[in-house]
């Protein structure tokens, strides 16, 4: 493994009677796709949450570059260069395509928005990453997912950072979208982009990260190199592990 | 699509309401002799000012999300505080400051107790509205307050282009309204409050910042719509603005302002107040009861309101 970018240690979070992180610890490698797989309620999802700063961990440090905390809030994940897009894509449907791409961070000259510009950075940032929208102009609720998804992916990609973190990427998209997207992301990752995702589709992660740990139960039970394991190692791997936590 | 049919697709319900209005005001201008007069034009502008003002603070706050059912308790307190200050010895000047401080506070309280308690807008405005009525009774025990300075009375009255002063300050609300919403930051991040507030704070925006100044707006533009009753009126009375805030919500929904916020228009909602107010006077005119202006309102409403529904279901579908 590369230089540390990011570095998760002993993160744990309660909800209520639910444990659903427990002594989490993962490293992502700067320039690569890591990725998270585990099953429904494994803790996935709440450590992409802690991670980009929507909830606060009770135990635990997270290290980002050289800054090292126990806790992060939104702008200071911001701050520190961590950009996310949301399973469900926190867009907003009834603004458009380069109202979204902008939203908290849009171009103003003086105190007006300055809309040509944004519609020209907009429109390059979307070409950039091969995200076909025909009408910047309309809104996105009349966008298609794979659209939405790429939209959503160019409002990360237009905050400064390295590190991307991107919760079910191809989660109800089609066969199509969901390539298109993942060719997106290994591009991203071609550029230098260093991605933290989550994934039930373990084939789309073999094809695309170069890590892969898998959580289970909020706890973190394998860090493997891809090229180290194969889909079916890894699925029986899950497997045995919950056989034993069965007996257990 | 052109350029000049998106332009009118997006302002559908402005150029409607406003083909309504031309239509009324020929059909009126035919059955009346009294209606097509330069006085009467002015009469409606007058009667209507402080309609245009609170609705286009209620546009604001719907386009969030929200709703205000406080607006008119806060019009009313906030003239009874200007009314009571005068009466004290206050300047007229520093009256009117009073009123919109008043305003203002009791409209951030609004925002406030909704941001922090995150239970829905009707709920805790329902709720204030009660509050801020039962001062302005506690304050004045039922008893209007009149005779106030001939200063504060101008500020009702006075001629500006031939009309009330109120007309004036209606449209200058407007017009610092537009860059506000339409071209600013503020206005963007409060649409996106109604559109998608997840979004907004994701996108590391202080969400409560724009929660509380919308109803902060809202409240400074009631007790401007306050100052002005009570000028013309002479008269400051707990029971000033009761229901009024139904005639802004009714006037912003007839506008295109979708309920659940997201979007508003600050164009159909001066076009609705306008015709709200023309169909009050022509009925008055053609000396309809006022029982069925009541009966209009709704049904137009309700009509705005399903030719709404059906175009987005119709935008929806493709």
């Amino acid at each position: 493994m590369g230089e540390t970018i990011l570095s998760v240690k002993g993160i744990a979070k309660r909800f209520g009677h639910i444990q659903a992180l427990r002594d989490a610890t993962l490293e992502v490698a700067r320039g690569s796709i890591t990725a998270l797989v585990g099953d429904n309620g494994s803790g996935k999802s709440t450590l992409i949450q802690i991670l980009s700063g929507n909830l606060l961990p009770d135990r635990g440090e997270i290290q980002v570059g050289e800054a090292c905390c126990h806790g992060l809030t939104i702008r200071r994940a911001m701050a520190l260069g961590i950009r996310t897009v949301y399973q469900d894509l926190a867009l907003d449907d009834c603004k458009t395509s380069v109202e979204n791409i902008f939203l908290g961070s849009e171009l103003t000259r003086g105190p007006f928005l300055d809309r040509r510009a944004m519609a020209r950075e907009a429109r390059r940032l979307l070409e950039e990453i091969h995200v076909e929208i025909p009408d910047l102009t309309e809104p996105v609720g009349r966008l298609s997912g794979g659209q939405r998804q790429g939209l959503a992916i160019a409002r990360a990609l237009r905050r400064p950072g390295e590190l991307l973190l991107l919760d079910e990427p191809t989660a109800a998209m089609g066969i199509q979208e969901s390539h298109s997207t993942l060719r997106l992301l290994a591009g991203l990752r071609d550029r230098g982009m260093t991605l933290l995702i989550i994934s039930h589709n373990l084939h789309q992660v073999f094809a695309l990260a170069d890590y892969i740990y898998v959580l289970r139960a909020g706890r973190v039970l394998t860090g493997t190199a891809t090229g180290d394991t194969t889909v079916d190692a890894l699925q029986e791997q899950i497997l045995r592990r919950e056989r034993e936590e069965d007996r257990l | 699509m052109s350029p000049l049919r998106k332009w009118c697709a997006r302002r559908s319900v402005p150029l409607l309401l406003l083909a309504v209005c031309l239509g009324l005001m020929a059909f009126l201008s035919v059955r009346t002799q009294s209606f097509f007069s330069l006085k009467n034009v002015v009469n409606i502008l007058e009667a209507n000012s402080y309609r245009l003002i609170l609705a286009c603070g209620m546009m604001c706050v719907i386009a969030s999300g929200a709703i205000d059912l406080s607006a008119g308790s806060i019009l009313s307190f906030s003239a009874i505080g200007a009314a009571m200050a005068m009466r004290a010895g206050a300047p007229v000047w520093l009256a009117i400051l009073l009123a919109l401080a008043l305003g203002t506070a009791m409209g951030a309280v609004n925002g406030l107790i909704i941001h922090l308690t995150r239970i829905n807008a009707l709920i805790i405005t329902l709720g204030t509205s009660f509050l801020y009525r039962g001062m302005s009774l506690i304050a004045t025990r039922g008893i209007p307050i009149t005779k106030l300075p001939q200063g504060f009375r101008d500020f009702g009255f006075g001629d500006v282009f031939g009309m009330e002063s109120g007309v004036t300050m209606s449209f200058l609300v407007v017009l610092v309204l537009i860059p506000f919403f339409y071209h600013m930051r503020w206005g963007a991040y409060v649409t996106a409050l109604g559109g998608n507030p997840e979004a907004l704070k994701r996108s590391g925006v202080s969400t409560g910042r724009y929660r509380i100044s919308v109803f902060a707006l809202m409240g400074a533009l009631a007790a401007l719509a306050g100052i002005i009753i009570t000028a013309r009126l002479n008269s400051a009375e707990a029971n000033a603005g009761l229901d009024m805030e139904m005639d802004a919500i009714c006037a912003v929904i007839m506008g295109g302002t979708a309920l659940r916020g997201g979007s508003g228009s600050l164009l159909g909602t001066v076009i609705a107040v306008f015709l709200l107010g023309l169909i009050r006077n022509g009925l008055t005119i053609l000396s309809v009861s006022s029982y069925y202006q009541q009966f209009i309102t709704g049904a137009l409403l309700l009509c705005a309101v399903a030719a709404a529904e059906l175009r987005e279901r119709g935008r929806r579908t493709g």
